[in-house]
């Protein structure tokens, strides 16, 4: 422990997942948020909607452990009920574009030409194209909620699994082994389905990992915009754009409490996914 | 004679910036049924080009001329489903470097029934069939065996199965390719020894490639010597050392270990390989032949009764 306090500070992720500790702490957390987003309705104390004038801006208590909001919601469950959406948006980000990526890329690995060329060239258009103004501008159009800009930040998403899925479906089909099995008569699509996928499959969940906490700031920013999903539901991006007047109220708890959940998550599973990288 | 495979005058060429330049410069061979051919010669002569033909497998962008004839029809006409029937029933390959050319996260039963399954045979009848051939072929605790993965076995024991799998398509031709050249000497043996027995029982034709004569004469029915894209001769393994008669040949039994006694030099061929590209426009081994005469420089020599030599036809 001295040792690694006198070493400075280099690649600090890195560096973190390096040690045992921390990444158990991240996977503990992980697992915590995951379960509180699973039992949400359950562990939630108070209706997260229920509004209670009267108890506006209310201190931490026995009743309310984070206090209330300007609306005397309960904080804490808020929080709970909101992580349900705040998780289930980068999840369903990291399926649809970690599914999609990976067809995409592997097809052209395997097809290569100009089929290969061609992709790489659309994706390459892609990754310019900056991933939160592309899904602030669908969400603009198709309108805001869960679905519009969920499906425009897998879209956005799409390209950074397929580069890297797509470099190692190359380096995997040139090995020995893949031109065995066309020798043994075997077509493409069995080739790819059965063999080239499950060997990438790991590389995918590293990356999916990744992406996961990248994908929850990008959402919690787009509800935080007002194009996510609309008030009263509790959503931690939304949470903390509804606690910016407070703020200037001298009632901040409810941006923090909220910022600080996306905070302490997205650190979580980067940690996880930076150890699973590594190893 | 009604051959199991043929080669045809077959000649590969591939597009270069210079223009076509010649992998394989004229290849005539036949393989009867049953039959064990042994293709010989030294790196960049052609052999594994000759072999990956059978299968279609030329490199991208090549011009194969001439014919590669399977039961009689032209690999080159078929389909791509054609060629899928081909490489999956009717002839298999056994490579070099049995480690690259196994996925390495599959279990060797995975490995093993993976034909089998693919023909529509049920699980617990492929896992059968593909125990029953490893234990033909000495395998033994087969339950352990079939679960284990590609690290977890020797170089000899994966080539073994390796050979298994070949074997489980009831192919009629093998192709080995080097078969042994990544195993230590004790183990070459065993493997080859396994490769013999399994298709003499079975009836299969092979076409042994190697550059280790001793081995492809102790195998093979007939040895093919090629050099430089072409072969130069073709001779019964058995009188391969009386029947010699074209120099490369003759050159290449010089050059054995076993043919000078311990403690001298080892003869070699002078000069250095010469692969099909740079070969000259005469006979292909004119360069380093020690009987040249001028007659070989400008004319190509025709395979005439087992062998391609102006001075052994004339």
């Amino acid at each position: 422990m001295t040792l690694a306090l006198a070493t400075p500070l280099r690649l600090p992720a890195r560096r973190l997942a390096s040690f045992g500790w921390a990444t158990t702490i991240a996977g503990v957390i992980c697992l915590l948020v995951a379960l509180t987003a699973l039992l949400a309705p359950w562990i939630a104390p108070h209706d997260p909607t229920a509004v209670d004038p009267l108890n506006a801006y209310a201190p931490f208590s026995a009743a309310h452990p984070l206090g209330t909001d300007d609306l005397g919601r309960d904080l804490l469950s808020r929080l709970i009920a909101g992580s349900r959406t705040s998780l289930a948006g980068p999840l369903v980000v990291i399926v649809l574009s970690g599914a999609t990526g990976t067809a995409i890329a592997v097809a052209a690995a395997w097809i290569g030409g100009w089929f290969d060329a061609a992709v790489s060239r659309v994706l390459d258009i892609l990754f310019a194209f900056p991933g939160l103004v592309l899904a602030i501008t669908v969400t603009a159009v198709f309108g805001a909620g869960f679905l519009a800009p969920v499906v425009a930040l897998s879209l956005a998403y799409v390209p950074i699994i397929a580069r890297v899925m797509r470099a190692a479906a190359l380096r995997e089909r040139s090995l020995p082994y893949v031109e065995a099995l066309r020798v043994q008569g075997f077509s493409g699509w069995h080739i790819c389905r059965r063999h080239l996928l499950p060997n990438l499959a790991p590389l995918l969940v590293v990356q999916a990992a990744i992406s996961f906490g990248y994908a929850m700031i990008d959402l919690a920013s787009i509800s935080f915009l007002g194009l996510g999903l609309q008030p009263p539901a509790a959503d931690w991006g939304l949470m903390i754009a509804n606690g910016q007047p407070s703020i200037l109220a001298g009632f901040p708890q409810q941006s923090i409490a909220a910022a600080v959940a996306v905070v302490i998550t997205v650190v979580a599973f980067t940690v996880v996914a930076e150890r699973m990288a590594s190893r | 004679m009604s051959a199991l495979l043929e080669f045809d005058r077959l000649r590969v060429e591939i597009p270069t910036p210079v223009g076509p330049r010649p992998l394989l410069r004229s290849v005539s061979l036949s393989v009867a049924a049953g039959e064990a051919v042994g293709l010989v010669g030294e790196s960049g002569s052609g052999k594994s080009m000759t072999a990956r033909s059978v299968l279609g497998m030329l490199p991208g962008g090549s011009v194969a001329t001439g014919a590669v004839r399977f039961r009689g029809v032209d690999i080159g006409g078929l389909d791509p489903a054609g060629l899928r029937r081909l490489r999956s029933r009717d002839v298999a390959m056994v490579f070099q470097d049995p480690r690259a050319s196994v996925n390495p996260v599959r279990t060797v039963g995975d490995f093993l029934t993976e034909v089998l399954r693919e023909r529509g045979m049920s699980r617990a009848a492929a896992r059968e069939k593909a125990g029953g051939i490893l234990a033909d072929i000495g395998v033994d605790r087969l339950a352990h065996r079939l679960k284990q993965r590609p690290y977890e076995l020797s170089g000899g024991m994966l080539q073994r199965v390796v050979i298994a799998a070949a074997l489980a398509g009831e192919p009629a031709l093998i192709l080995a390719d080097e078969p042994t050249t990544a195993l230590d000497v004790t183990t070459q043996e065993e493997v080859v020894a396994i490769l013999d027995e399994q298709r003499r029982q079975r009836g299969t034709a092979l076409l042994f490639i190697s550059h280790d004569l001793e081995l492809a004469t102790a195998v093979c029915d007939r040895i093919a010597v090629m050099y430089a894209g072409e072969i130069v001769e073709i001779l019964p393994a058995a009188r391969l050392h009386e029947d010699a008669r074209h120099p490369y040949t003759k050159a290449l039994l010089k050059a054995r270990p076993g043919s000078v006694p311990p403690g001298e030099r080892l003869q070699t061929v002078p000069g250095v390989p010469q692969s099909a590209i740079d070969a000259p426009a005469g006979c292909v081994f004119a360069d380093r032949c020690p009987v040249v005469e001028p007659l070989c420089r400008d004319t190509i020599p025709v395979l005439t009764a087992g062998v391609a030599c102006h001075l052994e036809v004339s």
